[in-house]
């Protein structure tokens, strides 16, 4: 294979099926915001070291900068556009984590909030955290240069205590 | 991003085949965490990939011996989950959730984890000389800032450190690498996987081109009641280490020592023990003065090296603080282990600190 072919590449994302053809080289970040227009995962600091592109493979939070898009050929991704889509939607068309980030006023300038969110959701699917404490070192993989993290904190601490019945 | 070739494989064999004759740019994907990263930066230029990420090494499993058989690709936070990992080697579980994002730790791989490479500033820099980039090119971090780098095992050439957790705990655990190549198998002692810089830089660990690392093996051990992981870093998580250390005492009834590990992290190029410390503590009753000794012989050759703590600042060698920090660091982990704490960070740790949603400073 020649370096410069793209390769066929199935993802589903957000609930879509995409058929696409794909250079190597390209990140998952990268095909997500410029070849098909979901704009809402960000470009921190594309290193893994901001998760303002956290988005859900196969429901698992990871950070899309760091993924090269051919090599999760054939995952489920969940976007932050796809989160309402998710189970719980409300009669406000949002997951319960976006209404509670608005709820808690858990941003300023917003750009790290769609990482937040999908972050917040990945990890509603592991072992549940058991108190703020836990919540704030399992969301240190996320960034907020605003310093909202005391509203995030609390935001992501209504939606998952509550979830795992405390 | 240079342009490169990619190929998926589907068994180990096809991988092996795979990347031999490709020529000496083709190098194995696994979950790219550190890989990519290292292409973006034109660091790293392979001309080829061989995605390995879904070949079937990820099983966590109870080897017959009682030892534990981790798959090379299962994933970072799998492996620091597994029922397994947290009854017969909590120590491995407390240095992995130390290190890295949750995010990162669900895609990072174990044996991503041991090829992952230093991040000196100056080696992540182009515009900069790195003999570890570019051999015979110059260290500008033996001069300059050095804050992240080594006081053990380094020379003028370079002070990279390794920048693994959970390496300091495969360290003391005393795990073997099992790698396959065209040649056939083959089991590296985890003292022998990493290298001091010595005259080759360079290169980071004793891995042959076109071998795959496929799982590695823990022995059975007898430390889980006193094992622990003590992290030092810059903020409360996210951060590389300034020091670690992994610490396992197995006590007799009487309280005395019958077996001990003791790794470093942060301080050297790779994970450091030093077996001559270690046996001050066999037969001994355990005690601060007892780890006080231990921490001095195991810091006896160390070194600071590095020119002013910041750009503006007075000259002198940058990271002579991690010489003191590093003999605390010791005897800490020594006494939280003889307590049988398991860590003093990590989401074990801030769970354990309660339900206020605003914590104090870092544990």
């Amino acid at each position: 294979m020649e370096p410069n072919s793209p390769l066929p590449l199935t993802l589903t994302i957000n609930r879509t099926e995409h058929r696409l053809e794909v250079e190597p080289w390209v990140s998952l970040l990268d095909l997500l915001r410029d070849r098909l227009d979901l704009t809402g995962s960000k470009k921190g600091c594309d290193h893994g070291q901001c998760g303002a592109c956290t988005v859900l493979v196969d429901g698992q939070r990871m950070n899309s900068c760091l993924l090269l898009a051919v090599s999760v050929d054939g995952c489920d991704i969940t976007t932050v556009e796809g989160l309402s889509a998710l189970a719980d939607a409300g009669a406000d068309g949002l997951h319960p984590i976006q209404r509670a980030f608005i709820d808690c006023d858990a941003l300023q300038c917003g750009y790290c909030t769609p990482g937040q969110l999908c972050s917040a959701v990945g990890l509603m699917n592991e072992t549940p955290p058991e108190n703020a404490h836990e919540i704030r070192e399992r969301m240190s993989g996320n960034l907020c240069r605003c310093g909202a993290y005391p509203q995030i904190v609390e935001a992501v601490q209504r939606v998952v205590l509550h979830r795992s019945g405390q | 991003m240079n342009p490169f070739a990619y190929t998926r494989v589907a068994d180990v064999d096809a991988a092996v085949a795979a990347v031999q004759p490709a020529g000496p740019d083709a190098r194995f994907l696994a979950g790219g965490t550190n890989l990519v990263d290292l292409m973006k930066e034109g660091i790293a230029t392979p001309g080829r990939l061989v995605d390995i990420v879904r070949l079937p090494l990820a099983d966590i499993a109870m080897a017959a011996d009682g030892g534990l058989l981790l798959g090379a690709l299962a994933s970072n936070a799998f492996t620091a989950g597994h029922p397994l990992v947290r009854e017969h080697a909590p120590l491995l579980r407390s240095a992995i959730l130390a290190g890295a994002s949750p995010q990162i730790r669900n895609r990072a791989t174990n044996g991503g984890n041991l090829l992952q490479r230093t991040r000196c500033h100056y080696f992540y820099d182009l515009g900069v000389p790195c003999n570890k980039r570019v051999p015979g090119s110059g260290c500008p971090a033996s001069t300059g800032i050095a804050r992240q780098h080594a006081i053990l095992g380094a020379t003028a050439d370079c002070i990279a450190t390794h920048p693994s957790d959970m390496c300091v705990a495969l360290a003391a655990l005393d795990a073997r690498v099992h790698v396959r190549s065209a040649a056939g198998e083959r089991v590296i002692p985890f003292a022998e996987f990493h290298r001091l810089p010595g005259d080759r830089p360079d290169l980071d660990t004793s891995l042959q081109r076109g071998e795959l690392v496929t799982h590695l093996y823990l022995p059975p051990n007898r430390f889980a009641a006193h094992s622990t992981y003590v992290k030092v870093r810059e903020r409360a998580s996210y951060a590389f280490a300034l020091v670690s250390a992994a610490a396992a005492l197995e006590l007799a009834a009487d309280g005395s020592v019958t077996d001990v590990r003791l790794a470093l992290g942060g301080v050297a190029h790779k994970p450091w023990r030093d077996l001559g410390a270690e046996q001050l503590l066999i037969g001994q009753v355990p005690g601060e003065r007892l780890f006080t000794a231990v921490a001095r012989r195991v810091l006896a050759k160390a070194r600071a090296w590095g020119g002013p703590a910041v750009p503006e600042g007075l000259p002198g060698a940058s990271n002579q603080f991690k010489i003191v920090l590093a003999e605390r660091a010791i005897v800490r982990a020594l006494e939280m282990a003889l307590a049988g704490v398991p860590t003093n960070t990590g989401e074990d740790a801030f769970r354990e600190r309660g339900h206020a949603a605003e914590p104090e400073a870092t544990p």
